[in-house]
Parts: C-alpha cells; sequence; structure tokens
C-alpha cells in the first residue's frame, strides 16, 4: 500500500485531494444555492420548510452531507497545512512585493480567504445547523404533520444587520477564492489547453461571480424587503 | 542618471543578512548588470567589499545571473533576464531594491548569490534519456511531427535560472521540473522511461525541500522564457498516469 | 622538440576506421580502477565525461559554475553542421571536409578535418536519441538551413538556440551518469593547477571556489574541455568567466599552445555602447542572408549620424555604399567572417561609421521586407499599397529571425524593423588551443584537450556551425576512443597518491601565487587592467596587424604586467568565496598569453583566416597567404623572456592550396 501513502502525501498528491475536494464543493454549492433560492418564493416559507425536511432525512442526502463536512474539513486542514509547510519552503519573502499584474490578489492569499471562509461557515452552521440540531426551533403544520420551521430561524437571523454584513463579507471571500480555485482545481487535475483553458477560466470567473451574488441576494432580500 | 539602490548584503549563509544603500550613477545604455559593475568598481575604489553576485553570459540564455528587482525575478521586463534588462526602463532618482532569489532551497551563499545545486538533483533524478553513446538509431528514422517538436522546444527552453522558484509565492519549482518532464515526455524517445522519469523527479522536487504549487502563476509570469503552466499541467497528469498505470511504487 | 602528429597511415577516408579497429582497448574490469579528470563541462567535457562514465571508467569532472549546464556552448545560435544529406543537394562527408579545410584557409591538419567531418553524422543521431527538439518539417523529418562559406544546407538547428540545446543534451546525459555514479562532479571547482609526475599528466589542484580552499585531485589522465582564450580582449562575445587558466596553467607545465594568433572576429555583433560596457552580443551570422551592409557614401552623412543629427532613413538609396555588394560581387553579403569583418573596418577606418563612436555599419532589412511584402502580395493576389507591403514583409522576416530582432530591440533600444541593425565585428572564436596530436593528447603525456580549447580542426578560420561539431565531435566519438591509446598502458598503475610531492609543489606554488595577488594591495582594480589589456590586444592584435604594431603591443603587454604585480588591488581574502580573486588570477594568465598571441602573429609573415597582416595583402586589400614559408601550425613553448616556437608542417595530400577569392 505504500504507493498509496507516497501518492497522497507527495506534493503533486495533496495538490490532487485539495483539487478533488475543491471540486465537489462547488458542485455543493450549486446544489445549496438551488436549495436556498425556495426561500424567495414568496409562501411563507412553506417550499423552503419541506425542501429542508428532504434534505435532514433522506438516508443518500445524509450520507453526501457527511461527506461533504468530511471534504470541508479535508479541504481546510490540508490547505493550512500545505500553507504552513509553503510558508517554510518560501522562507524569507522578498522585501518589495512583486507588481507582475499576471497574478492575481487571490491566488497569493487563498489560506487567508480560506480561513475567512471557515470562520463564516462557523457562524453559519451555529446559526442554522445547530440550532436545528439543539431543537430550538419552531414546529410549524402545513397539514402533513409539523415540521421544523427554518424559515423563521432565517427570518430571524437576517433581520439583523450584523449578520447580514457577515454573510456579504464571508460571500466575497468565497467569491475571491473562487476565482481563483475554481480555473486552479482543472489545471492541478492536467486539463490545461490552449483550446479549453480560456473556457474553463471564463466558467470559473462567472461562477467566482454569480454563485457568491446568489447566496448573497437572500440575506439582502429578506432584510431589505421581506423583515423592514 | 542618479539612482540609489538598496542592496542585500549577507556575508554568509549563517549570518544574517541587511540592505544596504548605495548611490550609482549609471546611464540609460547601461545593462542591470552593468550598472552593478559600476556599483562594485565604486566599492573597490573605496577599498570596501563589492557585491558578489553571478552572471557570466550576458546574453539572456545560460541563467547564471538572478536579482529580485524590486520584488520581482530578473526585474519588471517581461520575457527578460537580469543581464538583458537595460537601465532605459528606470528612471533619474528611482529607488531600486536588489535581493537574491527568495527560496529556502536556495540557500544564500553570499550576498546575491544563491546555491541552486537542488536543480541539478532534480534533473539527476530522471531528466534524461537513457541512451549511451553511439547506440542512436539514425536521425531521421522516427519522424516527430512538428507541432509536438515545437511545444517540446518550448519547454526546453528553460534555462534553469530558478526565477520561477524565487517568484512563488511557496517556493514551489514545479514549472522547472515540469518544464524538463514535458520536453522529453513528449517526444517518442523520452516516452519509453516516462513514468519512472516523473516519479522520481517529482520526488527529488519534494525531497530537496520546494514548496507546494498552489497554481498561482507567478512563476510563469516572471520566467525570462515565457515557459507556460501547461507543462505543469502535464506533469500533474502525467505522474497521476504514472501512480495510477505503471507497476512502479 | 619534434612534434609528432601521429596520424595514421593510410588514405585519408580510412584513416579513422582502420584507427578505430587497431586501437588499443582497456577491458571493463580495468575500466572501473581507471580515474580521468575532465576539466571543463561544455559540449566537449561533458559529453566526454558522459561517454567515458558510461563505458565504465572513473570519472571525475570539474565545473567552475555552480552547474555543468552554465557552459558558454550555450550561448552558440546558429546550428551544427552534418554530413547528412538529408537535403539530397549533393552534401557528402568529403564536401564537410574540403568545405571546412578551405575555410580555415589551409591551416589545419587534413585527417582531423575528415574524421570531424566522418563522426559528424553520428553526432546528429545521438543528439535526437537524447532529446534535443531539432527544427522538423511537416512531416516530421528534421529541417536543415545553410551557412556561409558552404552551397549546401547541412545546418541542423533549434531555432536561434541551438547551442543550448545541444549542452543540455550533453549535461542530461552526464547527469545520468552523476546519478548512477560513474562521474563524480564537482561544481564550483577551478583548476589552478596542472600536476605532472614522472613526465605524465597525473591529477590537478582545484580551488574550490566557496570555500577558496585548494585540494589535490589524481587521475591517470587529465582532459580539458575548458574553451577559447577570446576574452584576453575584454570586449568579446565570450561570457565574463571564460579563460585561458586551465590551458595556461598546462602551458607552464610544459604543454605547447598553438597558433594562438588565429582569433576569429565576428562581423555581425552589436557594437559598443560606452566605456563601461562588459560584453558584446552576437548577432547570428544567419542574418546576412538578408541584412544587406552598408555605409553612407560621404563623411559629411557619416558625421551627422554620428552626432545624431540624420538617421538612416534620411539617406536616400544612391548615398549608400553597399561596400560587400560592391566589392564581392558574387558572394556579396554572404561573404566569410573574416572578409566581412575587415570590410567593415574599412569603411569605419575611413570615418564612415555610423554610431556615436564612429564603429559600426549598417545592416538593414528594408530590402528583404519589401521583397517577402511584395511576393506574399503576389501569393495573395493583392494590389497591396506600400504599406500593407511592408508589413507583410515584417511579418515575414519576423518569423525568420523574430528572437534575434526582439534581442537586439532589448539592448540597442532602436526597433530594427524600422531602423536598420548597427553592428560591428567583435571577437567571437579561437581557433588557436593547445597543441595536440591526432588523440587529441597535448605534448605532455596523459594531458588531453577537446573543443576550442585545442587548435586542432579549423585552421586559421572557422566556418559557421562548426564549433558545436566539432565540441561534440571530440567529446562523445573521438575521445573516448583515442584516450585507449594512453589508458590501455596505463592498467597497472594504481591509484595516484596525492600525497606525492609533485602534488605538495603545485599546491604550494598555488597558494604563493594567489597570495601575492592579494598582498599587492594597489590601486587598480582587475577589471580595469583587463580593460587595458582588451584595448592593447584590440588595437594591435585585433582585425589587422602589422609589425611594428605587433612589436609595440607586445612591449606595453610586458609593461602592464609589471604593472598589474605592482598595483592591482584584490578585495577580500584567498580562502573564502572571492569572485575578484578568481578575476585576478586569470587576468595574470590572460596577460601572458596576450604577449604570446602577439609573438605569434609577428612570427607568421603572411595573411590567411582570421590573422591579416597589412604588409601582406594584394592591391585590392585581399589576405596574401605565404604557403611556401608559413603552411605550419606554430606551436609555442612559454618561456618569460623568449617562448620558444616548434613547428608542425602541414601536409596537404588530397586538398590543392588555392588562394580563396570570394570576389
Amino acid at each position: 500500500m505504500s504507493w498509496i501513502t507516497n501518492f497522497l502525501t507527495s506534493s503533486i498528491g495533496r495538490k490532487l485531494l485539495m483539487s478533488l475536494t475543491g471540486l465537489f464543493l462547488i458542485l455543493f454549492l450549486i446544489v445549496h444555492l438551488a436549495g436556498n433560492f425556495q426561500l424567495l418564493k414568496n409562501d411563507g416559507g412553506q417550499a423552503f420548510n419541506e425542501y429542508t425536511v428532504f434534505m435532514t432525512t433522506s438516508p443518500l442526502i445524509k450520507v453526501i452531507s457527511y461527506g461533504n463536512y468530511l471534504f470541508i474539513l479535508l479541504h481546510a486542514v490540508l490547505g493550512i497545512t500545505i500553507w504552513l509547510k509553503n510558508r517554510k519552503t518560501k522562507g524569507k519573502t522578498s522585501a518589495v512585493a512583486s507588481k507582475n499584474e499576471d497574478v492575481t490578489w487571490a491566488s497569493k492569499n487563498m489560506a487567508l480567504l480560506g480561513i475567512l471562509i471557515f470562520a463564516f461557515l462557523m457562524l453559519h452552521m451555529g446559526d442554522f445547523w445547530l440550532k436545528m440540531k439543539l431543537n430550538q426551533t419552531n414546529m410549524i403544520d402545513y397539514g402533513t404533520g409539523p415540521i421544523k420551521d427554518l424559515y423563521e430561524n432565517v427570518y430571524n437571523s437576517y433581520s439583523q444587520w450584523w449578520i447580514v454584513i457577515a454573510y456579504l463579507v464571508g460571500l466575497t471571500a468565497l467569491s475571491y477564492h473562487l476565482w481563483h480555485g475554481f480555473a486552479s482545481a482543472f489545471q492541478t487535475l492536467g486539463l490545461n489547453h490552449r483550446k479549453y483553458t480560456p473556457i474553463i477560466q471564463f466558467v470559473g470567473k462567472a461562477f467566482a461571480i454569480l454563485v457568491p451574488l446568489g447566496f448573497a441576494i437572500i440575506p439582502l432580500y429578506f432584510k431589505l424587503f421581506i423583515v423592514d | 542618471m542618479k539612482l540609489t539602490l538598496k542592496v542585500w548584503r549577507q556575508k554568509n549563509n549563517k549570518a544574517a543578512g541587511q540592505f544596504e544603500t548605495y548611490n550609482v550613477e549609471a546611464n540609460e545604455h547601461m545593462s542591470f548588470l552593468e550598472m552593478m559593475d559600476v556599483l562594485n568598481e565604486q566599492l573597490i575604489e573605496e577599498k570596501k567589499e563589492p557585491v558578489s553576485f553571478e552572471h557570466d553570459c550576458r546574453e539572456g540564455i545560460c541563467g547564471t545571473c538572478n536579482m529580485v528587482i524590486n520584488g520581482q525575478a530578473h526585474g519588471p521586463q517581461k520575457g527578460t533576464t537580469t543581464c538583458q534588462l537595460h537601465m532605459r526602463h528606470f528612471k533619474e532618482g528611482d529607488t531600486i531594491t536588489v535581493e537574491p532569489w527568495r527560496a529556502t532551497a536556495f540557500p544564500v551563499i553570499k550576498d546575491l548569490v544563491v546555491d541552486r545545486s537542488s536543480f541539478d538533483r532534480i534533473i539527476q533524478a530522471g531528466g534524461f534519456i537513457s541512451v549511451n553513446t553511439g547506440q542512436a538509431v539514425d536521425g531521421n528514422a522516427i519522424p516527430i511531427e512538428k507541432d509536438i517538436a515545437l511545444k517540446a522546444f518550448d519547454a526546453a527552453t528553460c534555462i534553469g535560472c530558478g526565477a520561477c522558484v524565487s517568484a512563488c509565492p511557496n517556493g514551489s519549482a514545479m514549472l522547472f521540473t515540469s518544464a524538463k518532464v514535458s520536453h522529453l515526455g513528449l517526444l517518442p524517445q523520452g516516452e519509453v522511461e516516462h513514468s519512472r522519469r516523473v516519479l522520481n523527479m517529482v520526488a527529488q522536487m519534494d525531497k530537496e525541500g520546494f514548496g507546494m504549487c498552489s497554481n498561482v502563476g507567478a512563476c510563469s509570469a516572471e520566467c525570462p522564457k515565457e515557459i507556460s503552466l501547461e507543462n505543469i499541467a502535464r506533469m500533474n497528469r502525467e505522474y497521476f498516469k504514472a501512480v495510477l498505470t505503471s507497476d512502479l511504487k | 622538440m619534434k612534434l609528432e602528429s601521429k596520424i595514421p597511415k593510410g588514405a585519408l577516408d580510412t584513416k579513422w576506421n582502420d584507427y578505430k579497429s587497431n586501437v588499443a582497448l582497456v577491458a571493463p574490469n580495468n575500466k572501473r580502477k581507471i580515474d580521468v579528470i575532465i576539466v571543463g563541462t561544455g559540449l566537449a567535457g561533458a559529453a566526454a565525461a558522459a561517454t567515458l562514465g558510461e563505458l565504465g571508467y572513473n570519472v571525475k569532472a570539474f565545473t567552475f559554475h555552480d552547474s555543468p549546464r552554465r557552459a558558454h556552448s550555450i550561448a552558440a545560435q546558429g546550428g551544427i553542421n552534418a554530413a547528412k544529406n538529408y537535403q539530397n543537394d549533393g552534401d557528402s562527408i568529403h564536401r564537410l571536409f574540403y568545405d571546412t579545410i578551405k575555410g580555415g584557409d589551409y591551416r589545419s591538419r587534413e585527417a582531423n578535418v575528415h574524421r570531424l567531418a566522418e563522426v559528424s553524422t553520428q553526432i546528429i543521431d545521438q543528439c535526437v536519441a537524447q532529446g534535443v527538439p531539432f527544427a522538423r518539417e511537416y512531416g516530421g523529418l528534421l529541417e536543415n538551413r545553410s551557412f556561409g562559406g558552404v552551397q549546401v544546407s547541412r545546418t541542423f538547428y533549434a531555432r536561434g538556440q541551438t547551442g543550448q540545446q545541444l549542452l543540455i543534451g550533453a549535461y542530461q546525459a552526464l547527469s545520468r551518469q552523476i546519478s548512477l555514479g560513474t562521474v563524480t562532479m564537482y561544481n564550483r571547482h577551478e583548476m589552478v593547477d596542472l600536476v605532472v609526475v614522472d613526465g605524465k599528466a597525473r591529477g590537478i589542484i582545484a580551488r574550490n571556489l566557496l570555500t577558496g580552499k585548494l585540494e589535490r585531485f589524481s587521475a591517470h589522465c587529465v582532459v580539458l574541455g575548458t574553451g577559447g582564450y577570446g576574452n584576453v580582449f575584454y570586449l568579446s562575445t565570450n561570457a565574463m568567466s571564460c579563460n585561458v587558466s586551465a590551458a595556461w596553467r598546462s602551458v607552464k607545465k610544459g604543454a605547447l599552445m598553438a597558433n594562438p594568433c588565429f582569433t576569429q572576429i565576428h562581423p555581425t555583433c552589436i557594437p559598443q555602447s560606452g566605456e563601461y560596457q562588459s560584453k558584446l552580443t552576437l548577432m547570428s551570422e544567419s542574418l546576412r542572408n538578408d541584412g544587406r551592409v552598408w555605409v553612407p557614401k560621404s563623411q559629411e552623412d557619416a558625421q551627422a549620424i554620428q552626432k545624431g543629427k540624420k538617421t538612416a532613413l534620411d539617406i536616400p538609396d544612391s548615398e549608400r555604399d553597399y561596400f560587400l555588394e560592391r566589392r564581392y560581387p558574387a558572394f556579396g553579403n554572404l561573404v566569410p567572417r573574416d572578409v566581412a569583418s575587415r570590410a567593415a573596418k574599412v569603411e569605419c577606418d575611413k570615418g564612415l561609421g555610423v554610431s556615436p563612436t564612429g564603429l559600426a555599419v549598417f545592416l538593414d532589412f528594408s530590402s528583404a521586407i519589401e521583397r517577402y511584402g511584395k511576393s506574399e502580395a503576389h501569393s495573395k493576389g493583392m494590389n497591396a499599397t506600400k504599406e500593407q507591403i511592408i508589413a507583410m514583409g515584417t511579418k515575414i522576416v519576423e518569423a525568420k529571425y523574430g528572437n534575434l530582432f526582439e534581442m537586439y530591440e532589448k539592448i540597442s533600444g532602436e526597433n530594427p524593423y524600422v531602423y536598420p541593425m548597427k553592428i560591428y565585428p567583435a571577437v567571437h572564436y579561437t581557433m588557436g588551443g593547445l597543441w595536440v596530436d591526432y588523440n587529441l593528447e597535448t605534448n605532455i603525456s596523459g594531458l588531453f584537450a577537446m573543443g576550442e580549447a585545442n587548435f586542432s580542426d579549423h585552421g586559421a578560420n572557422r566556418l559557421g556551425a562548426s564549433a558545436l561539431m566539432q565540441g561534440l565531435a571530440d567529446g562523445y566519438f573521438v575521445l573516448p576512443y583515442t584516450i585507449g591509446s594512453f589508458l590501455s598502458k596505463e592498467i597497472s598503475t594504481p591509484t595516484i597518491s596525492t600525497n606525492l610531492p609533485e602534488f605538495e609543489q603545485a599546491e604550494k606554488a598555488c597558494q604563493e601565487r594567489i597570495e601575492c595577488l592579494i598582498n599587492v594591495k594597489g590601486n587598480q582594480s582587475v577589471e580595469s587592467f583587463h580593460r587595458r589589456l582588451g584595448k592593447i590586444m584590440w588595437d594591435y592584435c585585433g582585425m589587422s596587424r602589422t609589425a611594428e604594431g605587433l612589436k609595440k603591443g607586445r612591449q606595453m603587454i610586458r609593461e602592464l604586467r609589471a604593472e598589474f604585480y605592482k598595483d592591482v588591488y584584490v578585495p577580500g581574502q584567498s580562502n573564502d568565496y572571492n569572485p575578484e580573486l578568481e578575476k585576478a588570477y586569470r587576468v595574470a594568465d590572460f596577460l601572458e598569453m596576450g604577449e604570446l598571441m602577439m609573438l605569434d602573429a609577428l612570427e607568421r609573415n603572411e595573411s590567411c583566416g582570421g590573422h591579416f597582416r597589412e604588409e601582406y595583402q594584394t592591391p585590392e586589400g585581399e589576405a596574401m597567404r605565404d604557403d611556401e614559408n608559413y603552411c605550419f601550425v606554430s606551436a609555442w613553448e612559454w618561456d618569460d623572456q623568449n617562448p620558444i616556437l616548434h613547428k608542425e608542417d602541414l601536409i596537404f595530400e588530397n586538398v590543392e592550396l588555392k588562394t580563396r577569392s570570394y570576389k
């Protein structure tokens, strides 16, 4: 089995793990956003609450969500170890910052952005997931039996400016992270070709803007149009 | 033109280094290294120790010169080595910061001189085609598609200067290593031992203490030969292929 | 001293084959017990080290660079010749042999040159197998181009970076042997002396450039692949650290220096722009395929250009003197290097030069741009305007020479697509070198010399694209055979001890020499002495020479040398990393080598190849060779007062000696 450990601890092997977990998380973002859009339906939260029942009870989704937690942790822990190791291998840095315009700010600050995103995730999970798990949620009945009214939790959270702003900060970090991360994941997999790399880069940048924007619309919409 | 230079001075690998400030009178036709020559003549005249820096061909091909100029490997001009950078790209009164390559795998020997022998060891790990003198078949026995030969050539133009490592915020040697893997792997002559080559070279690269690539692209952006990131992608996939399909451990 | 060239008997085209079949071999079990020192790891050195390693010898290889990949072979641009006849244009081994002999103005050895032509084809095969990415046709086969002085296309190339690709091929082969343990590589080690034991070269003293420590290394024989001595001129196209020291130290131990006055001045280099200039940059000879060389007809125009009041574009065609086309209508701009260089000098001496220093001529691509543009317009069926024609023509010129134009623009700051290039001749290569016999062995038994470090193949002038050929021929295919002639007699010689008194004495002498330089503690930098030496060399032993000037030059060098040892300032310590000290001992050797070059040039009362004596020219200013009296190799034994000349007569059995004419 030594080849597996050799592989996964080699610099390219670790990159591969970063890339694959990153790509999985990108997929997750799409699913998550699609679900969140239920919040924008003007039905007092019924669609959203019913959707959360499905998401919390389907065994398949459960497996995937635990995988998702694992991948987030793996991506984060691996990212941090790589960052720490790279700081050591870089040693002293140049006294003047390079002004090279071909290098994006995001690409050089992935760890910082990652930490910001992780902090945001903690807030986010504490706000919803933890409250739900600790049964700090009211129940609501749409005629099919009582279910947790997570919509109310969302409503309560997004009525506070500081949470909305924290979300916006977190999502900005996510946007920058994706700005580099999306295309980078493909480069790591070895997918780089003058024909299709420009397409990947374009899609990556569009994704990095649109998806966090999609997420950001929801708290803003709540705060500006529903709560007030 | 009058310039202020902030030059990194470091007695040896163990000593701590610091910047020293000098004033130099240069003219716009000088190359950057000729301007450094003027500084050294000046220091020698004052019976001070000249700045040690490495240089040789001064034509941009030997890969010896290595200065981080204002934070950029080989300075501000794209696709240009330090020796081919000319002072007309600077202005009267400029302050220029000059440092050695910055990476743990390139320890400073003195002032601006660093030890790049790790690159040699990466090549020794597999950056060759195992053919003894006299064993070769006729040069035209194996046709090679023109575009493939050109791609191999583009990768082979690497001068082994180490700018990629210095430019990389992680101190990674992926561009250098992948350029060699690509050059040899693209050619039919090099394909035979390709799996062995890529596994061994990557292992050696890791062993030498280079950082891990995070696809920043600074390496390629500051490479004086503008070696493409495509090479890194190629090495990644060749590495996966070698791990998953060859019998080598 | 009788110089034995040891040329094998028999017909010219069978000599090398017969030799290979009969040369004594060393059995594999004995090879393991034999140590070989190789100094220099450029094309010749790296190739030889790799090959001898493959054969099973214990090789110790030395370079003063931080890596073998830095050697100056890397800077060769144009290409490498080989008599493959892939183009079916009538090339053959004999034709390559003949072109090289003629190009060298009949001052090289027939047998050596023929061997070079024979192995040239194997070099290409070997390099392709190593992964050298030569230029290819769409069909996937190797492409060739043409070079000066020949009528066939036999030059293999990799854009303008052929030397780089070939050196990297050799470096990789060497790296493979290093990883296999057959070659031990000593980077940043500079040979500072040769150790001779009982008349045989048995080792070297090397200075570890990082620590400054002198170290002893022994072997059964020593091979030098240490390049040429062009840097004696200070300004040359050589790399900054190219030097003569390894060869010169051997001369001091009794080796002979052959034909030192044969230096090649390359016509197309970027001219000097100021006193601070550290080196000159070559523009490939291939540019003369499309560039036209000219100066203004009138001195007024030339002066206006020198002062920056006019540019080349202000001079109408009728006021331009395309002097190469005028003087040599048959070959025009493609005359060989020595001829083109001298012609440019003649014009500049008349005050017609076109740079602020007055030392430059134009190399103009406007005709080529127009010609290519017109033909492109024609092939596209366009009725093009002048601007369109120029735009299309520029594109084509860019595709052919783009990287050279870019390099020119970087250095000069002028756009060569609009303003003609300014070029001037510069020292580029040295045909002379250590005297060697057919085995590449010097007169010191067990000391071999390869590549530019020896004198053997290029006579008085080297043709383009043949330096790479010779370096690799010697390293891959010649020396590994011929070294057997010596080593086969050494199989029972045990490992040489470095504790022998000869090693001790040599090390002590080196230490003293170095201390002596450090202790002068004078007031002038090493660089300033080197610059002055270069000026003397260029003025009196450069493109054209006179007996009077050479005598004066020799005297000036002797005076400069005395001043050097009185007033040089070498900062730092001897037991430390000290680049100034390295320069100092190299310049000290140049100060002696330069004198020998003056002497050799003075002694050779004829004009041939790169050696032009003003006294020996035709009324039209062409070189006049004297085959009656000077058809020999001059091989010099050094002596501080009066170096001694030994002669090896050149015998031509297969080619007829003719006057080179390019009219």
